[in-house]
């Protein structure tokens, strides 16, 4: 620790600490574009200029020294710093003014206006005339990519885009050309950029240059509603805003949770927005004649309930997708098991998972943060990348800390960070685990060794045994000690965990969801549309969008997405989180779990909640742990030896991708026009590389 | 200083890729930098291929060495485009970098600018015939033999409107020229002989 003086306040501060960081902790407010805690640093907008006691007679880049890097005074007196100076402020509204003198006067016409740090900071620290006559600077607008809209003029080139897509994002793909007054920021000639996170950089510019395409012109600030909720487009369960303009939801945005996911979010999180408007189900349908006729709901329900009296109990069934509450399974579950059925699967992706393997036997139980503490990785079956974007920028934060060893095992693909490619399927796998191989060394001599096992390994007819031999790993190598687990299996379903967490799996003698959806008599797709259903069954689709499931349906329920209601999710680490509502489900949408609870009276098997207060109740009665809400509830390490003890030699086919298409894994993604244009230019980006 | 872009797509080669020649050398080059600092050597590689491709960088030899570094595409347009020396668009096959800074300005090369624009054209515009451009450049370091100019790889000094015009001329015409002073004078020495140190006694035993 060193002690300095900031404003005549003495402090206590590390060494490493920046003049900025140090100054920040005393109290004090330092303005400043180009730096960002998260982000390595440029030192170039020399908007965080202070003065320091000792140092040269001149103002000094607060981001860019280090505190240990201070002079004592000649006597030994701790350095001194100033931020409320004459010099500094008279240094300030020279920087700002350079700043301004080619940045162009269009706040009413920028989408950044009323969230704009130059706008701000120009209000704070700079002055209220110009004294420049020349013309400004003209720059043409790049096309950067779908999401991210350019205005270039505008640019201070604080760098931080460039920053954000090299360290971070992992992909270079934004660069400075030029020099001087000439400089621009652009991707190598105006081509795409190609990551999943680059709606981050919206965020990170400090002036309108770079702007949210998609939201471009849509609303100001000052006019949104800010709902501060959890996004379901993966399992990671990302900390998000929902802004929303009467009923409409308008943007969302990242928050911060420092152990989720920082402040990034996914393009896919950011901008399934437009997917939310489109291909809505605001009405109940029933089919009549193989077509779907809108009903009232009493209708809806009266068919169901004339279907479901003349079924065979055990040939009902219900399969709930991956954007789920905990809520309304919970209720459906409940509803199912009135009715006399054990059919029931969240599994529609054929996943073998078993809850009664125990909790630690498929949670990330490494936890997302934890990422950071482990020393050494082996993927087996997973495409973080694609899966869970934001872990993999956690993943290859790690890396970029250095001493952080790599293994994959399963599909090659780009993942941002180099690693060793240890083979393609279960006899690679195998191979590691008997100890063979120069990785085999590597992970054995690791301290906190992570093992991420994917939902793609578990998919499969022997996914137990791959589990196992997954599990065996992590068990012989050490990565259940000392309070670590790396067994961490990584899901890419929002509602999966809350799902395996309340048993939402056949019960005994009951059939799973690839059984039930190619027989059955009555079947409940609770927003599950990424399974076919055979013809046959009698089809209840409760749902928001009019996607495959919808199709298939010979009752449609409209429920409500994500934004219209308030509900739990777990995510992949097990955290448990509430999602709050911020809009309404359109026309006469329902939430889902008072649909199931309305269903039910209907069937005559009324489920004892009325209200969300009270189905929680019977959650937490049932499950405490699901209201422990932002913790995770860690699971027993015991539960991955269990699971290793299962044993089993898997087949030999070859580990396939989890996610074939990033941008359309679900109904609300593949309503959004966005989210489709990201999709082909993807495809076209990626039909580029194989042709190389 | 203009906006320094790459040239139009219609006259950019498809391909690039360095001769055998080039490419022996730009291994070597690699060997120099220790393992995982190879980009360091992206400006000799970007230079060699200015050399190659005839005197500018065509984009397709900004991919060509970015794919040789492993590098990123825009990485190597960065410093393409950064550096004035590579020029990104094709120059004449004698390209006159010719000193406008204040010695040689002081020294007239305003009137050297002035046979430059009539023999030539603007900056970087390329005779007909593909033999000359031309682009003021800062100080090249030979304020003493003020004005100067650097043709591709020689300087030519002491210039007046006269003798540049001529040197202009015999290198469009193939013709050979010498480089260096272009008066009585001997590289940097006082302008008709040496005025100190002439006594010839001082050079005994030298020899």
């Amino acid at each position: 620790m060193t002690k300095v003086l900031i404003d005549g306040v003495e402090i206590d501060v590390p060494g490493e600490y920046t003049l900025l960081q140090a100054c920040e902790a005393a109290g004090a407010e330092i303005p400043r574009f180009c730096f960002h805690e998260r982000l390595s640093i440029a030192g170039n907008c020399r908007m965080c200029l202070i003065e320091v006691k000792g140092g040269p007679p001149k103002p000094v880049a607060s981001c860019a020294q280090n505190v240990r890097d201070l002079r004592p005074g000649p006597n030994g007196e701790p350095p001194q710093m100033f931020t409320k100076t004459p010099m500094v402020k008279k240094a300030r509204e020279g920087v700002m003014e350079f700043l301004l003198i080619n940045h162009p006067l269009d706040c009413p016409i920028c989408d950044q206006g009323g969230e704009c740090d130059l706008q701000d900071q120009a209000m704070a620290y700079g002055v209220d005339t110009s004294r420049y006559w020349e013309n400004k600077r003209a720059v043409e607008d790049k096309y950067i990519g779908a999401l991210v809209k350019t205005s270039m003029n505008r640019c201070i080139h604080c760098t931080r885009c460039i920053r954000f897509t090299t360290e971070v994002a992992g992909v270079p793909d934004l660069g400075a050309i030029g020099r001087g007054e000439d400089m621009e920021i652009t991707t190598y000639l105006e081509s795409a950029m190609t990551s999943e996170l680059q709606g981050n950089v919206v965020d990170l510019c400090p002036v309108g240059a770079l702007t949210s395409k998609p939201y471009a012109f849509a609303a100001r600030p000052w006019e949104l509603g800010k709902t501060e909720s959890i996004d379901v487009m993966d399992a990671v369960g990302s900390a998000i805003r929902i802004d929303t303009r009467g009923r409409e939801v308008m943007r969302i945005l990242p928050r911060t949770n420092e152990d989720v996911n920082e402040e990034w979010i996914s393009d896919k999180t950011r901008h399934v927005v437009d997917g939310l408007r489109t291909q809505r189900l605001d009405t109940p349908y029933v089919r009549v004649n193989g077509r779907l006729q809108p009903v009232s709901w009493n209708e809806a329900f009266g068919m169901i309930a004339r279907r479901i009296a003349t079924a065979n109990p055990a040939m009902i069934g219900a399969i709930a997708g991956d954007l789920a509450t905990v809520e309304e399974m919970f209720a459906l579950k409940d509803l199912m098991t009135r009715l006399g059925t054990a059919n029931i699967d969240a599994r529609q992706d054929g996943s073998m998972i078993d809850p009664r393997w125990g909790r630690g036997s498929y949670l990330f139980n490494a936890t997302i943060a934890g990422i950071e503490k482990a020393d050494a990785l082996l993927i087996i079956g997973s495409n973080p990348r694609k899966e869970a974007s934001v872990l993999n920028a956690r993943i290859r934060k790690r890396w970029r800390m250095g001493q952080f060893p790599i293994g994959l095992i399963g599909e090659q693909a780009d993942l941002t960070y180099p690693y060793n490619y240890l083979g393609a399927g279960p006899d690679s796998l195998a191979e590691l685990a008997s100890g063979k191989g120069d990785f085999a060394a590597v992970l054995g001599k690791a301290e906190r060794p992570l093992i991420i096992v994917g939902e793609a390994a578990l998919t499969r007819a022997d996914g137990p045994r791959v589990a196992s031999m997954a599990a065996t790993i992590a068990r012989d190598f050490g990565a259940m000690k000392d309070g670590w687990n790396g067994f961490s299996v990584l899901h890419h379903a929002a509602s999966r965990v809350g799902a395996l967490d309340i048993g939402f799996v056949p019960g005994p003698n009951g059939h799973n969801a690839v059984d039930m959806s190619n027989g059955g008599e009555v079947l409940f797709l609770l927003g599950a549309d990424e399974i076919d259903v055979a013809p046959g069954a009698f089809v209840i689709y409760i749902g928001t969008h009019g996607d495959r499931g919808a199709h298939r349906a010979d009752v449609i329920l409209p429920g409500a997405a994500y934004p219209e209601k308030s509900g739990i999710y777990v995510n992949t680490e097990g955290r448990v989180q509430m999602s709050e509502r911020a809009s309404f489900p359109p026309g006469d949408a329902r939430e889902d779990w008072a649909i199931i609870r309305a269903l039910s009276e209907t069937l005559k098997q009324k489920l004892p909640y009325d209200s969300l207060p009270q189905l929680r109740a019977a959650i937490g009665a049932a499950h405490p742990h699901l209201l422990r809400i932002g913790q995770v509830t860690p699971a027993d390490p015991k539960d991955v030896a269990r699971l290793a003890d299962i044993g089993g030699k898997p087949d030999k086919a070859a580990f396939e991708s989890g996610i074939e298409d990033f941008y359309l894994t679900n109904p609300i993604a593949r309503a959004s026009a966005v989210m489709a244009e990201c999709s082909v230019i993807a495809e076209g980006q990626a039909a580029l590389t194989a042709a190389e | 200083m203009a906006n320094r872009r790459l040239a139009a797509a219609e006259i950019q080669p498809k391909e690039f890729s360095f001769s055998a020649v080039n490419l022996g050398w730009a291994k070597k080059q690699l060997s120099k930098y220790p393992d995982g600092r190879q980009a360091s050597a992206v400006i000799p590689l970007l230079w060699k291929a200015q050399e190659q491709a005839g005197g500018w960088v065509p984009e397709a030899a900004i991919r060509y060495v970015a794919d040789f570094l492993s590098m990123a595409y825009i990485r190597v347009l960065e410093i393409a485009t950064f550096y004035t020396m590579f020029n990104l668009a094709p120059v004449g096959k004698h390209h006159v970098q010719l000193c406008g800074t204040t010695p040689c300005r002081l020294r007239g090369a305003g009137d050297l600018i002035d046979v430059c624009e009539k023999r030539i054209g603007h900056q970087f515009d390329v005779t007909s015939d593909g033999a000359l451009s031309w682009v003021e450049v800062e100080c090249l370091g030979a304020c003493v033999n003020a004005p100067m100019a650097q043709i591709n790889y020689d300087f030519y000094e002491d210039l007046t409107p006269e003798s540049f015009a001529k040197i202009l001329d015999d290198l469009a015409a193939g013709k050979k020229v010498n480089p260096g002073p272009q008066i009585d004078r001997q590289l940097s020495a006082p302008v008709g002989g040496p005025t100190t140190l002439t006594d010839p006694s001082l050079y005994k035993g030298s020899k």
